[in-house]
């Protein structure tokens, strides 16, 4: 749209950095989800260390550090787009990829796969 | 007629918490469907109705049964399930060691119980988001076709993990019940 002397006028584009940030940092969260599962399967040593509350097991670690690393990103990520306009479509890519290794990562056959079982 | 106390508390995680945000989410997935159409949007855009209460109540409610569910999955539930049998112990009570003692009955733990304990965990923290996109951000909803994409495209990651965790969930449950503790009469025999 421009206006009488030929001045772009079309309205600037909400800021959609706090949503890319929400998104990004949930395939993040995701992504660390399935990691963390598939090491403390892998290793006895990781699921003693992410084993937070016993009658759980390493279930209580993997989830608990999994959320927080979730919630540290979106804190980051939220601080560092506020406001801003962002290339959504690169980071919306970038989040579907972690999000779908999150979701391979906790099917057991993957994991098997991926520790050589 | 009555329930023990972990069978109720299977019955608050799986059909009230589970059954509750499985159905939510599948609400909420419908709704952006329907929210979603570009025209509709372009109208929103220029100019932005507030969002009425009754939908942020709903996106709470959703985030709210999601986390419920996998927290009292994890935390009360799990560990019933998983406890080492101590020795002469009935096995009926200890659902994991009575499923993985037979080799036809062990994938509903070796799979479906390891599947379910993490991929869950998804559906909640997926919901969260989106929740919160459409209740602060609906701006930008309305104003991107790319952020509304990504926001469904989630919404169907976290229903797809919430019908695994649920499905895998009934199934175990119906395979090997977490059955104990003290019997809850909901009604006397008739006489």
């Amino acid at each position: 749209m421009r206006d009488a002397r030929g001045r772009n006028t079309a309205p600037e584009p909400a800021a959609n950095g706090a949503v890319a940030a929400a998104l990004l940092a949930c395939g993040v969260g995701c992504c660390a989800l399935g990691a963390l599962a598939v090491a403390g399967d892998g290793s006895k040593r990781i699921a003693s260390i992410l084993n937070f509350y016993n009658p759980t097991g390493p279930l209580a670690g993997v989830t608990t550090v999994a959320i927080a690393i979730w919630l540290v990103a979106w804190s980051i990520l939220a601080v560092r787009w506020r406001g801003k306009q962002v290339a959504f479509a690169k980071v919306s890519t970038a989040a579907f990829v972690l999000l779908a290794l999150g979701l391979l990562l906790t099917f057991p056959p993957i994991g098997d796969t991926l520790l050589g079982r | 007629m009555g329930v023990t106390t972990r069978e109720f508390v299977t019955l608050l995680h799986g059909m009230l918490f589970g059954g509750f945000f499985l159905m939510a989410l599948f609400g909420a997935f419908v709704l952006l469907l329907d929210w979603s159409n570009a025209r509709q949007c372009e109208l929103r855009a220029s100019a932005p109705p507030p969002i009425p209460a009754w939908q942020k109540v709903y996106f709470a409610a959703l985030v709210v049964c999601g986390w419920a569910a996998v927290l009292t999955g994890a935390y009360i539930i799990y560990p019933w399930y998983r406890a080492a049998v101590p020795a002469g112990a009935d096995m009926v009570l200890y659902p994991k060691a009575l499923l993985t003692a037979n080799p036809n009955t062990a994938g509903w733990h070796s799979l479906g119980m390891e599947w379910k304990e993490h991929v869950a965990w998804i559906a909640p923290m997926a919901a969260t988001m989106v929740a919160w996109v459409m209740t602060k951000h609906r701006a930008a909803w309305n104003e991107s076709c790319q952020v509304r994409k990504a926001v469904m495209g989630f919404a169907a990651a976290a229903l797809l993990a919430a019908a695994i965790a649920g499905g895998w969930g009934a199934m175990i449950d119906k395979a090997a019940p977490v059955e104990g503790g003290r019997e809850i009469q909901l009604m006397r025999a008739a006489r």
